[in-house]
């Protein structure tokens, strides 16, 4: 058809059904055909967990926040659930969301902030209440023992293990809150301490201690007394480089220990299981190079001392989660735990702990949001049935309005599902995205965007006729007017989703994504489809001549028929004069008695 | 106006057309200080509603716990949960519950541990006669709510001054960035103040709309003001004042600013219904659905009788425009007085003709001023000549190629 200007409608459809080519190629390439759907449509667990730099406050390291979220992906995975996904969101959170699991379970293991440790037992207590039940590690003598060690250590050898290094034996640690000791509570003691207790250090010195010292920790009179007015489920400040008083994880004896020796970050890997000839359950553990080392000289240390000295403590969060004893020195990395009273369950658990126990950061359980299949169908179905009636809504409405025109907003509709289609499913694949509720609701909201831009373009084009312009022309110059303001309208409505997105929480986060993207899409549409769709559909007979029907009826338009063919009656004049010869002449007729409108056109006349 | 049915060869204009050329022009400008009282008192209802009685806070901002389990409901059903979950052996757990349609029932509890949680959930299944794991639950830490609240009053705040900036930048004036945000602060403290007054419970999807509702008013706005802006180019050379033209620029865009709104707001209101009937009025779709709704009204409205007037109003201030206004007062006095020696003669001087086409005061009762001319109103209106000067011109000529 022979076209006055160079715009090639033909050539952007072709360009659109390429790219729609593409990523439908893209997605057979990918292998998949649906988007993932978020856990609040299928159901399953989230769990926001918001990390507390370990000095209370500021900002939290990176690394560390990796460090966490890679843990707790080995945690999660280990319960052997498939598709868990961990990701860190924003600068303090990491974002665990398991499709499917809906249970207590996975939300204790991976909000537990668990802090590992090895640290030399000093003493053993057995706690009152549970007498009866004697574990094997609290000998008869470990009462006396500890008083016997504590009664003893007035040397100064505390003193270099206090951060402030002061001189005093009541180790005073400047950034100590006075607070922590005032809020330990103190039990009925049999007599008053003579002196009030001073503050424990709730951060670590700067110095670093060697083993030695950190072995050769001797517990001051004050020690003592807190040692034996502790009772299990006191608060005792955890610092790596200071004594420590907890109690076993079934609360049958405290232990004092001394500062920590190996970090739980040392142990690169520990294994359950029954080694061939023998009958009980161990647990295998290994060291990083630098575990390795300490733990060689810690255990030759160690083994050489009388019970219960000759025990490690390995400390979970504050509690003891196992204290073997050493006999003899262990070299080269590898270790076993073994004992009468391990057993299959408390072997996997504790193996379990060592290897994905020790977290970087502290970490608290902001919210957990389960969502039961059922429920996530019932919001799904929720979803569809508002996008179907939105949709419905839309058309019946242009259907009314625009008549014909209709066809274009169906369309570019059709064609905007399409693409957001593709480019979810390869969001899905390619970073994660996870389409859920609000997701949804972007979605449907994008529809009024897309057809928004219809109607800012459908009423310049309107306007431009009104204005006494040939419908064909107007398709060219209602773009160009309408042009600026879709792009900044949508503009604006990027600008909204990209501060949502950055607001970094759980379902503010979907929405701005889907309505971010469904507003990129429709940037991308109007240009590579509906302008050139318009264009071509103002070519034929039935909207480029006004029908009734068409959305165009210039009755409706209130201008007279030969000015909205005005211009292509003129450009038929010179290819076929035979077809718009009447309409020329019934123009020329018009004009002079038309009123506004219709006298622009004469004035185009005269331009040209 | 009459003179326009009069005619016959002319085919009956639509109102949209009548709008469009002028025919029938609504005066906004006229009545501004009533749109500008009707917008402060809903304003001041708004801040007494949040002041008084305050943001019903959802548990995503207060923290707390809510389960959902499937149970046929029934009359006694709230109760039995109530008794239930008070046996649970949890202390302090101030328990509500209601029913969510007629097979949900839902427990909203205070925030509580892991272990709590367990206990709660078990005592629900029980009653539910289901396994726990079919109970869904949220919790909510306590300090997670004072997080989301920074994070979203940080992101409006961020929202505010981009959008400020962006408007400057494409329109090239502050007025315009200023007015909108105004216009924008109104439909913010509008939708807010509904939910205080009516007792609407604020979640993160509120959050949500309140932050998309912003990004509507504001598409309004710039549809509005992309008009305001061709209609003023050259406002000193034209036979209006800067409110005229705005007030003609606001009739043009009327239909388009309707229709817009309208269609956005058709998928709004599918999303509502689907969050109500399907989803019995809990959760992120009932809750985007109405906060938008609202939002999108009010953005409609304020962009066309909040932030045009006050534009205009700046504008007008300026004394470019004050010089402007005086000149064609002058203009008109002198007009009127030849105007009405000849009011007999058939013949109207083409000078004048402008000025009969859209009587040019300065005041705001200009339309009301009936100025005898027996012309058709729009052989010559402004926005007729002013529009025929357009870029497209210049397309035209490229077509000619």
């Amino acid at each position: 058809m022979a076209t006055t200007n160079d715009y090639k409608p033909g050539r952007m459809l072709l360009a659109f059904a390429a790219i729609v080519c593409l990523l439908y190629a893209l997605m057979a390439v990918v292998g998949s055909w649906t988007p993932r759907l978020g856990l609040d449509l299928r159901g399953g667990t989230t769990i926001t967990l918001t990390a507390a730099a370990s000095d209370g406050g500021g900002d939290v390291p990176r690394e560390n926040l990796e460090m966490a979220r890679t843990i707790i992906q080995k945690r999660v995975d280990s319960l052997g659930v498939g598709e868990a996904s961990v990701t860190i969101q924003g600068d303090n959170q990491i974002e665990v969301a398991v499709p499917n699991v809906n249970s207590d379970e996975l939300v204790e293991l991976v909000g537990s902030t668990a802090q590992l440790s090895f640290r030399p037992v000093i003493a053993v207590q057995q706690v009152e209440s549970s007498t009866a039940s004697a574990s094997p590690s609290a000998s008869s003598s470990s009462s006396a023992s500890s008083d016997e060690t504590a009664s003893s250590g007035e040397t100064s050898s505390s003193e270099t293990s206090a951060p402030s290094s002061s001189a005093t034996s009541s180790s005073e640690a400047t950034s100590a809150p006075a607070s922590t000791a005032e809020r330990r509570p103190v039990p009925a003691l049999p007599t008053e301490p003579p002196t009030p207790y001073s503050p424990r250090p709730t951060t670590p010195g700067t110095e670093e201690q060697t083993l030695d010292e950190k072995l050769g920790y001797t517990p001051t009179e004050q020690d003592a007394e807190e040692f034996y007015a502790f009772q299990c489920g006191d608060d005792f400040p955890d610092v790596s480089d200071q004594p420590l008083i907890a109690c076993s994880q079934d609360g049958t004896a405290k232990y004092f220990l001394g500062p920590v020796i190996i970090d739980g970050d040392q142990v690169t890997d520990a294994t359950a299981g029954v080694p061939q000839g023998q009958l009980t359950w161990v647990v295998s553990l290994s060291f990083d190079d630098e575990g390795s080392q300490t733990f060689a000289d810690a255990t030759e240390a160690l083994s050489a001392n009388q019970s219960p000295q000759n025990q490690f403590a390995i400390v979970l969060d504050g509690e003891v989660v196992s204290a073997p004893s050493v006999s003899e020195q262990i070299t080269g990395g590898q270790a076993q735990i073994s004992g009468g009273s391990i057993t299959e369950d408390s072997a996997r658990s504790l193996a379990s702990t060592l290897r994905y126990g020790a977290l970087p950061i502290e970490l608290e359980t902001s919210s957990v949001d389960t969502v039961s299949p059922t429920l996530g169908g019932n919001q799904m179905t929720a979803g569809i049935i508002a996008g179907i009636i939105g949709l419905s809504l839309v058309v019946a409405y242009s259907l009314i309005y625009y008549r014909g025109l209709t066809v274009v907003v169906v369309g570019s509709l059709v064609a905007a599902a399409i693409v957001t289609y593709a480019v979810m499913v390869l969001l899905g694949s390619a970073v994660g995205f996870a389409l859920n509720l609000p997701g949804i609701a972007g979605a449907i909201v994008a529809i009024g965007v897309t057809a928004d831009s219809f109607i800012v373009y459908f009423e310049r084009i309107r306007d431009e006729i009104r204005d006494g312009h040939s419908l064909r022309h107007s398709i060219e110059s209602g773009w160009h007017k309408a042009r600026n303001t879709i792009l900044m309208a949508d503009g604006v409505q990027l600008l909204a989703a990209v501060v949502l997105y950055a607001l970094a929480f759980g379902s503010v986060k979907g929405f701005a994504f889907t309505l971010g993207i469904t507003t990129a899409i429709d940037l991308f549409l109007v240009v590579f489809f509906s302008h050139p769709m318009m264009t071509i559909l103002g070519r034929t007979r039935f909207f480029g001549e006004g029908h009734k029907w068409s959305g165009f009826d210039p009755e409706h338009l209130g201008v007279s028929r030969a000015s909205m063919l005005g211009r292509r009656a003129s450009s038929r004049r010179r290819t076929r004069p035979d077809t718009t010869g009447g309409a020329s002449a019934r123009r020329s007729g018009t004009t002079t008695t038309a009123g506004g409108p219709t006298d622009n056109t004469t004035k185009e006349a005269a331009d040209e | 106006m009459s003179d326009t049915m009069t005619r016959t060869d002319k085919p009956s204009p639509s109102f949209s057309h009548r709008l469009y050329t002028g025919d029938f022009e609504f005066d906004f400008m006229k009545h501004r200080r009533a749109w500008y009282t009707f917008s402060a008192v809903l304003i001041l209802i708004s801040l007494l509603a949040v002041g008084l009685r305050g943001l019903n806070l959802g548990i995503e901002f207060v923290g707390g716990s809510v389960f959902q389990a499937p149970a046929q409901v029934q009359s006694d059903t709230i109760d039995r949960f109530t008794a239930a979950v008070d046996d649970a052996g949890v202390s302090e757990l101030d328990a509500q519950v209601n029913s969510v349609g007629s097979d949900t029932v839902r427990v909203q509890t205070r925030s509580l541990t892991n272990e709590e949680v367990t206990e709660v959930r078990a005592a629900i299944a029980d009653e539910a006669g289901v396994s726990q794991d079919d109970v869904a639950y949220s919790l909510i830490g306590p300090s997670w709510g004072e997080q989301l609240t920074k994070q979203a009053l940080g992101a409006l705040v961020v929202f505010l001054v981009l959008v400020g900036l962006l408007i400057w930048i494409y329109f090239r004036e502050w007025k315009m960035s200023v007015s909108a945000l105004i216009a924008l602060a109104h439909d913010l403290i509008v939708t807010v103040g509904l939910y205080a007054l009516v007792g609407f419970s604020v979640m993160p999807s509120t959050v949500i709309a309140v932050l998309t509702i912003l990004g509507y008013s504001l598409y309004d706005t710039v549809v509005v003001f992309d008009m305001v802006r061709e209609k003023t180019r050259d406002i000193k050379s034209q036979q209006r004042t800067y409110t005229q033209a705005a007030n003609a620029a606001i009739n043009q865009v009327l239909v388009r600013s309707i229709n817009t709104t309208i269609i956005a707001v058709l998928p709004v209101i599918a999303i509502l219904v689907a969050g109500v009937v399907v989803l019995g009025g809990d959760g992120p779709l009932a809750d985007l659905g109405l906060a938008m709704l609202i939002g999108m009204v009010s953005g409609a409205y304020s962009s066309i009788f909040l932030a045009t007037p006050l534009l205009a109003h700046l504008r007008e201030r300026e004394p470019e425009m004050r010089r402007h206004r005086a000149a064609l007062e002058k203009n008109r006095t002198r007009a009127r007085a030849r105007v009405s020696a000849a009011v007999t003669d058939a013949e109207v001087s083409p000078a004048s003709m402008p000025l009969a086409a859209t009587p040019a005061s300065g005041t705001l009762e200009f339309a009301e001023e009936e100025v005898p001319v027996p012309v058709v109103d729009d052989v010559l209106d402004p926005d007729e000549t002013q529009s025929r000067n357009q870029p497209r011109k210049s397309s035209r000529s490229n077509r000619k190629k």
